[in-house]
């Protein structure tokens, strides 16, 4: 197919010496370098691109930018594959392959296309009106409607591409590159600043690309790359092409998109797809230009229906087409300009529809000849796939409507300044109701709006505009020069009049056709009166309502049109109504691009404990527990992890083993007033613990709840070492320097996590002492040396070490820490030395069992709603300090209530049903849902001990009901209830004989 | 992303620190009784404009810093070590230390 479309000549962006061939539903075509995918398209004389959202109407390629509404295509395939992507943006490259969306089987022969002709049934609001009931049927309807109503389909596979994110900052960041964001970019570069100037086009010059313009004596592309070239060679000016700034955020952060290599068949190698950018800035320009509305008619949607600006720039920018035949339709001076251009290279005129009653301006030979048709109308649209023909009729009634034969209506409703940017930094807007657009009015300081982007559209005032907001930029940021001073060229812009309030042409007696506000939602004038009539007269419930600038567009081209028309519905001035809130980001952002590197194993850090890289190649099952990677249990060959979990735990209280507990908390506590500072952070007594002791200490928030628990020992005088829980190491650490620097600066002590300092291990069992003497090097382990809750520092195994008698498993038990780079060491020496004792290394599962027979707390007990007395830990509290964080709280009547849950054991009656974490105690045999909840069970395991399951479960009521039998109910296994009877938490050896020994 | 400028370390990005809530209340005396420590755990006001708030540097130098918020536009008109930030008070803050 040749490109039938395309002009002999012009064309600021392609290159006709480098075709291209692409494809468009497997149909092969070509296009030239510097082409759009749509520009492409039309060159070729493809029209019909897409089936609307909710009515399968055909549509066509509808603007020239980003704003694009209609003409979105599914590009690539495979994994690579991209939904919804703007062909207006799409830069061609050689073997584009991309299909059309929301069709089926075909996009000319679209079966689903009986939605448009039921459409009198999918008012706005239908789906929630129609899907109402029963309550649970929603969930079967949103399947189809969701298939049958949509865009594109996302890819299964993973992405193969690589996205870069980068941090830069400047002084001055300039968002657009046209007339007005170049001038500004020169202006402040030149005044010393250091700059950087973004456009998500593929080149700088804007408008001037796009349109007819002279800049002096030179075309305006001309000029144009005459001052890129210049601004390429100042140093201290970064150009950032296809990088679109898609938000403003606070403090002049700007998130970019730089679109690296999408405008290849694929990224080089070691290329990423795009580039995320941070960009702080102290100053920002916005010269984000302004987009052009639409008019809204019968029959506005029908391919072969443009903005009048898409149209120049089809045919300046690219060379091409886009009809044969045109009619003009506008309610501003732009339709005079747009018949000029079009006429210019050839396309017949057929009339220039006007909906002022004006003359067209005098001067331009190009109008020569063309019928204006001043106080007239577009009433409906006529052709199959694509537009065929209009009827024109004069505003107001009783008049003869006339056809005009066409394939292309540009049309024009007046300019809206690309306010977005300017929103997202929290600027508000003012309506200007001569230009009729919304102008940016208060907003930062340091966030400057220029050219098209504050309401001034004329290109001569982008220029001076330009060069003032450039200099005032860099001036604020500390940068003044006036010998560089930029002198912008002189362009006289033509005096424009007025734009006409035409927010839509009235329906026409015995005309039906509808009439589009928002091409993409398919939302009519008639659904906006009908969510006003229902009582949607808030723009932002209209929005919810109709979903009128929803959307991969988001409403760019239909927004104002549809608050002009509530609020003419409402009796309200514009201003009244306010537009929706505008949030980043501008236009769609590849998740990829906002991830990053931070994907897979680079998306949390990994915390391995010094011994990491032993645990793998013995067996040792790794899971994630927060950041951690830890054993859950060392399989053998035949043990499924379940049994050995149950081996390792039998094992440890008859022998003897190893368990890796480096990632406990661990802070050194240190300064004169240490065992003030702990007396107080802690609820239990400190004052008395001697140097070389370890004590259990409880510690709880302000709120009288256990915050969390661990072992904390007298090093020397002024010197403690706590531990806490692996989970909340970070947030004790935080609350302790918090309680220091905030609650209690006076306090001379300081505080430092030494987690990641020390390797950590305990030898629990029968058999520990044993074996620790075998290594103890001179170090007297006896009982009477080394007493349960002793510390010693010492010697072992050739390294230096600190040991704890304390026990987490119930048993005889030695936590022992050495520095970090010494744990393997230690670790091997150790299981080394157990050799002739049996020794095993042990995992987290067999601890967790370990301490549930104990009824020892931990994370599932310690969840935030739980009091000391709640876990049994009442007796430790103090009652003699004077203040302690929780102490006043804590003692609240409602915590003091007994039927409040609290910890108690569990065991199933008959001695073998297997209880489940999580299920709910009830009185009942047969419980109803929802009924009611006596407690849930928060920790099981098979004892090996007792040979049968065992809970620590929060029962309402708690160590009152020993004795009693309750039922375990488990809805999530059809109801499952097991009765059980209430124990005592600790299940083995309550006496703590064992730990003694 | 707001900048915050750490006394201590210099202007840094809002991500490397730990939001730690209003920095004018003041936890009450040992004996000031159980309807104080109420007022101190629960009771904040949600205030539309400039909060003098904490900002703990957890990914700098760990220390806690004062921050002068305008809640509703997020600009910071002052940041110092904690509490020496009051005499900069904005008159219409409400609040005291």
């Amino acid at each position: 197919m040749t490109e039938r479309f395309r002009l002999a000549s012009g064309g600021t962006a392609i290159e006709r010496a480098q075709p291209l061939s692409f494809s468009f539903d497997g149909k092969r075509l070509t296009g030239l370098a510097g082409d759009t995918l749509a520009s492409a398209l039309l060159a070729n004389g493809v029209r019909l691109v897409g089936r609307s959202f909710k009515y399968h109407r055909p549509r066509g390629i509808f603007t020239a930018g980003p704003e694009e509404p209609n003409a979105l295509v599914g590009l690539r395939r495979g994994a690579r594959h991209e939904p919804n992507t703007r062909a207006t943006m799409v830069e061609l490259y050689d073997g584009l392959e991309c299909e059309s969306q929301n069709r089926w089987p075909s996009l000319r022969f679209d079966l689903l296309g009986f939605n448009d002709k039921l459409s009198p049934l999918f008012p706005a609001g239908f789906y929630y009106k129609t899907f109402m009931w029963p309550p649970r049927g929603w969930m079967t309807y949103e399947h189809y409607i969701r298939r049958a109503a949509g865009l594109g389909t996302a890819p299964v596979d993973l992405d193969p591409d690589r996205y870069d994110h980068r941090s830069a900052h400047c002084d001055v960041l300039v968002m657009g590159g046209g007339p007005a964001g170049l001038m500004a970019a020169l202006a402040a570069a030149r005044a010393g600043a250091r700059v950087i100037l973004c456009d998500e086009r593929a080149e700088l010059g804007g408008s001037l690309l796009r349109e007819n313009r002279m800049v002096g004596e030179e075309p305006g592309a001309v000029w144009v790359r005459g001052l890129a070239e210049e601004l390429g060679t100042l140093s201290n000016l970064r150009i950032l092409t296809r990088t679109t700034a898609f938000g403003l955020f606070d403090h002049g952060m700007a998130g970019l998109i730089e679109r690296v290599t999408d405008h290849l068949p694929a990224p080089p190698e070691h290329a990423p797809r795009q580039r995320r950018w941070n960009v702080r800035a102290k100053q920002i320009v916005l010269a984000t230009g302004a987009i052009e509305r639409p008019l809204i008619f019968a029959g506005n949607d029908r391919p072969g229906v443009m903005l009048a600006s898409a149209a120049r720039a089809y045919v300046h920018q690219y060379g091409v087409r886009p009809g044969s035949r045109a009619v003009v339709f506008a309610n501003n001076d732009a339709g005079y300009r747009t018949a000029a251009d079009l006429a210019a290279v050839g396309i017949t005129v057929a009339a220039v529809v006007e909906s002022r009653i004006v003359d067209a301006p005098a001067g331009s030979s190009q109008l020569e000849g063309i019928p204006v048709l001043s106080g007239h109308a577009v009433v409906s649209t006529y052709g199959r796939s694509g537009l065929s023909a209009v009827d024109v009729a004069p505003l107001g009634e009783g008049s003869a409507v006339r056809r005009i034969e066409c394939d292309l209506l540009a049309v024009s409703g007046g300019l809206s300044p690309t306010v977005h940017l300017h929103c997202h930094a929290g600027g508000k807007l003012a309506w200007d109701e001569a230009r009729l657009c919304f102008v940016p009015s208060t907003g930062r300081a340091t966030v400057r709006s220029v050219g098209a982007a504050a309401g001034f559209f004329g290109l001569g005032s982008c220029l001076t505009e330009g060069v003032r907001a450039g200099a005032e930029a860099a001036a604020a940021a500390g940068f003044t020069n006036a010998a560089a001073a930029v002198t912008p060229p002189t362009v006289i812009d033509a005096p424009v009049r007025p734009p006409q309030a035409l927010w839509a042409v009235p329906a026409r007696a015995g005309r039906g056709g509808k009439r589009f506000v928002d091409i993409q939602d398919d939302v009519t004038v008639e659904d906006v009166g009908l969510a006003a009539r229902e009582g949607y007269v808030s723009v932002e419930h209209l929005k919810r309502y109709t979903t009128l600038g929803m959307g991969t567009d988001q409403g760019k081209t239909a927004n104002v049109n549809g608050l002009a028309l509530l609020a003419q519905l409402r009796g309200d001035a514009i201003p009244a109504v306010g537009t929706t809130t505008f949030r980043p980001p501008y236009t769609p952002v590849t998740i990829g691009a906002l991830g990053g590197r931070e994907i897979g194993l680079h998306f949390m850090p990994i915390r391995r404990t010094p011994m990491h890289h032993w645990h793998g190649p013995h067996g040792g099952l790794m899971i994630e527990t927060g950041l951690w990677m830890r054993p859950r249990c060392y399989v053998r060959a035949g043990e499924t992890p379940d049994q050995a979990v149950r081996r390792e735990a039998a094992h440890i209280r008859n022998a003897v083993g190893l368990v890796d507990v480096s990632t406990l908390g661990k802070i050194d506590v240190q300064g004169p007033d240490a065992t003030e500072f702990l007396q107080r952070a802690y609820a239990n007594a400190w004052a008395n613990l001697p140097v070389g002791k370890a004590r259990y200490g409880i510690m709880l928030r302000e709120d009288g709840m256990v915050f969390d628990d661990g072992t904390t020992s007298r090093i020397a005088d002024d010197r403690y070492f706590m531990t806490t829980t692996t989970a909340n190491a970070a947030a004790v650490l935080m609350h302790l320097e918090y309680l220091l620097q905030i609650v209690w600066p006076e306090l001379r002590v300081q505080v430092t996590s030494e987690t990641d300092q020390w390797a950590a291990m305990a030898l629990a069992g029968p058999r520990a002492r044993t074996v620790l003497a075998r290594v103890a090097e001179g170090l007297d382990v006896s009982d009477a040396s080394l007493p349960f809750m002793g510390v010693r520092e010492g010697s072992i195994a050739g390294v230096p070490a600190r040991i704890f008698r304390i026990s987490f498993s119930g048993e005889l038990a030695y936590e022992i820490n050495t520095p970090a780079d010494h744990g393997l060491a230690l670790w091997e020496a150790l299981l080394a030395a157990g050799v002739g004792e049996d020794i095993i290394p042990y995992g987290l599962e067999a601890m967790g069992v370990l301490r549930i027979e104990k009824g020892h707390v931990a994370g599932p007990e310690l969840n935030g709603r739980t009091t000391a007395e709640d876990l049994g830990l009442g007796r430790l509290v103090s009652v003699k300090k004077p203040d302690f964080i929780g102490k006043h709280l804590r003692e609240r009547s409602g915590l003091k209530e007994t039927g409040r849950l609290r910890l108690v054991g569990l065991v199933p009656a008959d001695g073998a049903s297997k209880l489940r974490p999580g299920a709910q105690i009830v009185a009942e045999a047969t419980p109803t849902p929802p009924g009611k909840s006596l407690g849930h069970i928060t920790s099981t395991a098979h004892s090996p001990t007792l040979g049968h399951s065992v809970a620590l479960a929060l029962v309402s009521g708690g160590a009152a009901r020993k004795g009693e039998t309750l039922y375990a109910a488990y809805f999530l296994e059809n109801g499952e209830t097991v009765p059980v009877r209430v124990v005592d938490p600790v299940f083995v050896d309550p006496e703590g004989k064992r730990l003694h020994g | 992303m707001m900048l915050i400028e750490c006394p201590w370390c210099g202007p840094r990005g809002h991500v490397e620190f730990t939001y730690a809530g209003d920095a004018t209340i003041k936890r009450p005396a040992a004996d000031a009784g159980e309807a104080a420590f109420a007022d101190y755990v629960y009771l904040r006001d949600n205030r539309r404009g400039p909060h003098r708030e904490l900002w703990h540097h957890t990914g700098g130098c760990r220390r806690f810093v004062e921050v002068q918020r305008n809640t509703l536009t997020h600009e910071i008109a002052a940041t110092s070590a904690p509490g020496a930030g009051a005499s900069r008070r904005d008159p219409s803050d409400r609040s005291t230390a």
